[in-house]
């Protein structure tokens, strides 16, 4: 017995015994997941987006007033035909391991990231060339006028356009580029050696990069570092990672889940701030292919019976940080307006039962996909299921996680073939600000088309007219006609907004806001 | 050299059980429903996307093709590469191998060096209020689920007395003391369960060799309480306790998943849950193959202790 209480007394003398302190200032941050895809073009995931800020930079980049900014440009011309964009970089830009950055660099970069990301393949189907001019200027010559240049090139979220050198840039869209060639131009630079997939990644401060002079802006403006290090510690169970906050383990927490919230708010040198004030949209999409939902009548029949309050009633209790929203563009954009959604999605019960009667219902059964390991998704198609049994229809909840789900929803077979007829999900605020960007208003169909796969020539003939336009006022009115004509086919019932708040030590100053979690700018306090 | 043959005999009979272990994992994985295009395109990638990454990973070839490539590969000693990630899978394994080795070492000798002293004396005491007690903890050990105890700790030590750190692991490379620091929560939360098994199993066994004649017989010869229950008792009461304590590793070598999340370990068991969530085929099929070899394995060295605790048991 005493050799064990010695053996014991010796652990906890070794246990009390303090970890070395680090010199230099590290901020230690759970992100949302961990970070497990390195490549910001080949995958759309968040996760990954906010990587590729971390080490990369863009040409461009949207502030906080929705206006779009140089950031590697320097100057920027249009011809009077608004055919010849001609771009020029900065002074000074260079890549993480040294070599300048050129504008065959940047070329490249657009070419990949064009062949992946929906608006880039659009600006792609509208250029004719990209050409260099010099070491540092190169011109983008389109085919016809196209209004969305500038909002392409500087598009602040999934996929973001970053620029990268061109030996990784020339692979291929659709394979993934390796840890090992994670080289940016960006303010911060990704230790390989360190990064553990799904555990941790380590980016220590560039000392190279030179920052723009103006403020920081969302993306946009000077991105001035001011930690040593950053390590993204990723931490599967969120009350740990609460825990790990509350203690001073970390620094920060990207994604606390709301029901923690009350317990954030009490504690002690904790703070929380949304920085993303525009938030995310739930989504419910039919899959317009196949019965009950092929028939339009049935769809307008559910986009009555639904009622957005209920939705995000159902996972969040505090009213600040839900709201209900029409406008498939995002509310306080410059492109929302409730255009089209008149009574819809107001629990109208006894309308959608009529109108279900008047469809010709005859009882198919709906498999509503549920994927019950996301929490900000979970509660929707128990809500939506509700509102069905209540006007009628027989509804089949078949629970799944998500990357089932996923799988399963790019099936564009019948349910009797492993097919689908609802599902739910959320979009960040910035991936459908307009109607190039928004998947859901996407009506290619079955071929072209986003998962649910509505056609509509008529929609997809007014955002060609969308693309085209560079009259911001005439955008504006496009969009709403677009808005418009997507309610009259129930394209897709946004299920109101909410918004996240990240949770931060009261030692961290200049926590800024964005679309994304932006770690320059930010002082850690002794 | 009878033993000899017999660890060869069940060395070269763990190859057809990897074979079959292979063939079945690599079938299942493709049967089952979701597709890991899908998750590294994310979930904002278009259908058209997602059929371009399948064709770029070798997704659409038919699956004996893949199979072939696959075995292949195993040959040459080669697990893949990750889907997702990227990285060799050997190298994710690696990374992930010396926190599960770590706390599987800590939880286990934890346990033992509580339990088997507890069992004994519950069995020596037996029907006294020691035994009642040990018992008692024993049933509590077996139905308080892991994450409860987990977060009681967290909340006890590390938010409100501050004396340990709430997560995270730091390799011994860094130091016997943060490295101890960070795994004591961790070992105290999962080693309650194998406490109260090994306990248990302990107590029943003494119990059975105390009603033998030889312990009658020695204890009429004077033999001293101590050298009783050790020599004599424990001794002969040691092989259902050592396959309990081979099979509590074999678990803890990847089924900790609970608590490796609870104290953020980056052990075996949570790589194992993100490979099967994100269908990274590799790693699945790599992790299992090393987990059914350590079971073999683990068997094989249970199997040879009997020998060395029990001289009437011969191979």
């Amino acid at each position: 017995m005493r050799i064990v209480a010695s053996i014991l007394l010796a652990c906890l003398s070794l246990a009390l015994v303090a970890e070395p302190v680090a010199a230099q200032t590290t901020l230690k941050v759970v992100m949302h997941s961990g970070l497990r895809v390195v490549d910001p073009v080949l995958t759309t995931a968040y996760i990954t987006r906010n990587h590729g800020y971390m080490i990369y930079d863009t040409l461009f980049a949207q502030d906080e007033t929705f206006k779009i900014q140089p950031q590697m440009v320097k100057s920027w011309s249009v011809s009077p035909d608004k055919l010849t964009y001609t771009f020029t970089l900065r002074d000074g830009l260079r890549w993480h391991d040294g070599q300048p950055v050129t504008s065959e660099d940047c070329i490249a970069s657009i070419t990949r990231w064009g062949s992946r990301d929906s608006m880039g393949q659009k600006l792609m189907d509208y250029t004719k060339e990209l050409k260099p001019v010099d070491q540092k200027t190169f011109q983008l010559v389109l085919k016809s006028p196209y209004g969305l240049v500038l909002e392409s090139l500087g598009k602040p979220s999934s996929n973001v356009p970053f620029m990268m050198p061109k030996r990784f840039a020339a692979t291929p869209g659709d394979k993934g580029l390796t840890p090992a060639d994670q080289i940016g131009s960006g303010p911060f630079k990704f230790v390989q050696a360190e990064f553990q997939p799904g555990i941790k990644a380590l980016y220590v401060k560039n000392p190279d990069y030179q920052p723009r002079s103006e403020q920081a802006s969302w993306a946009s403006g000077g991105k001035v570092v001011r930690v040593d290090r950053v390590e993204w510690v990723n931490m599967p169970d969120h009350q740990t990672a609460v825990n790990a906050l509350i203690a001073g383990e970390i620094d920060y927490m990207e994604a606390p889940p709301h029901d923690l919230y009350p317990v954030l708010e009490k504690a002690p040198g904790v703070k929380m701030q949304v920085i993303n004030k525009l938030g995310s949209q739930g989504m419910l999409r039919f899959n317009h292919l196949h019965p009950p939902f092929s028939n339009p009548k049935i769809r307008q029949a559910v986009a009555l019976a639904v009622n957005q309050e209920d939705y995000m009633k159902a996972w969040i209790t505090n009213a600040r940080y839900r709201r209900t929203c029409w406008a498939m563009f995002v509310c306080n954009t410059p492109l929302a307006t409730d255009a089209g959604s008149d009574d819809l999605m107001r629990g109208n019960i006894e309308k959608a039962k009529a109108l279900l009667k008047e469809a010709g219902y005859d009882g198919t059964t709906v498999v509503l996909m549920h994927p019950t390991d996301v929490y900000t998704i979970a509660t929707y198609p128990l809500v939506t299921a509700q509102a069905l049994r209540r006007i009628g229809m027989n509804v089949e909840v078949q629970a799944m996680d998500w990357q089932t789900l996923v799988g399963r929803r790019a099936k564009q077979e019948p349910v009797a073939q492993g097919g689908w007829n609802m599902f739910h999900t959320n979009w960040v605020a910035q991936d459908i600000m307009n109607p190039i960007a928004n998947a859901g208003v996407n009506a290619k169909g079955a071929k072209g088309g986003w998962f649910g796969w509505p056609a509509d020539p008529q929609i997809e003939d007014l955002r060609d007219q969308f693309a085209r336009e560079t009259d911001t006022a005439k955008q504006k009115k496009l969009a709403a006609d677009i808005q418009k004509r997507a309610y009259e086919i129930h394209a897709y019932l946004p299920l109101g907004e909410y918004v996240v708040a990240v949770a931060y030590r009261d030692a961290l100053v200049g926590v800024l806001d964005g679309p994304a979690p932006f770690l320059w700018n930010i002082e850690k306090k002794k | 050299m009878r033993l000899y043959a017999f660890i060869a005999k069940r060395l070269l009979a763990t190859i057809p059980v990897m074979g079959v272990v292979a063939v079945v994992v690599f079938l299942m994985l493709r049967l089952a429903p979701g597709d890991p295009a899908a998750v590294l395109a994310g979930d904002v990638a278009s259908p058209e996307d997602v059929k371009r990454i399948r064709i770029a990973l070798g997704l659409n070839q038919p699956i004996h093709t893949q199979f072939v490539i696959w075995i292949g590969r195993l040959f040459r000693g080669d697990l893949g590469t990750s889907i997702i990630s990227n990285v060799p899978v050997t190298q994710m394994i690696q990374q992930r191998l010396e926190p599960t080795l770590a706390l599987a070492t800590t939880t286990i000798l934890f346990a033992v060096v509580v339990a088997v002293p507890l069992g004994v004396l519950a069995a020596w005491w037996q029907g006294t209020w020691v035994d009642r007690a040990v018992m008692a903890f024993s049933v509590i050990g077996f139905s308080v689920p892991v994450f409860v105890l987990g977060y009681l700790y967290i909340f006890s030590f590390a938010i409100n007395l501050r004396w340990l750190p709430v997560q995270g692991y730091v390799s011994v490379s860094q130091g016997l003391g943060p490295f101890l620091h960070r795994l004591i929560l961790p070992t105290l939360t999962l080693s309650v369960l194998y406490i109260a098994l090994i306990a248990r199993i302990t107590r029943a066994s003494v119990l059975e060799v105390l009603g033998e004649d030889y312990i009658r017989t020695a204890q009429a010869k004077g033999v001293r309480n101590r050298r009783l229950l050790i020599r004599h008792a424990l001794a002969n009461a040691a092989v259902p306790i050592v396959t309990v304590i081979g099979l509590g590793i074999a678990l803890l070598i990847g089924g900790v998943v609970v608590t490796e999340s609870v104290f953020n370990l980056p052990g075996l068991g949570r790589l194992t849950v993100d490979a099967v969530l994100a269908r990274d085929y590799p790693i699945i099929q790599g992790l299992i193959l090393i987990f059914s070899g350590v079971y073999v394995l683990l068997n094989l060295v249970i199997d040879i202790t009997y020998t060395l605790l029990d001289p009437r048991i011969r191979y």
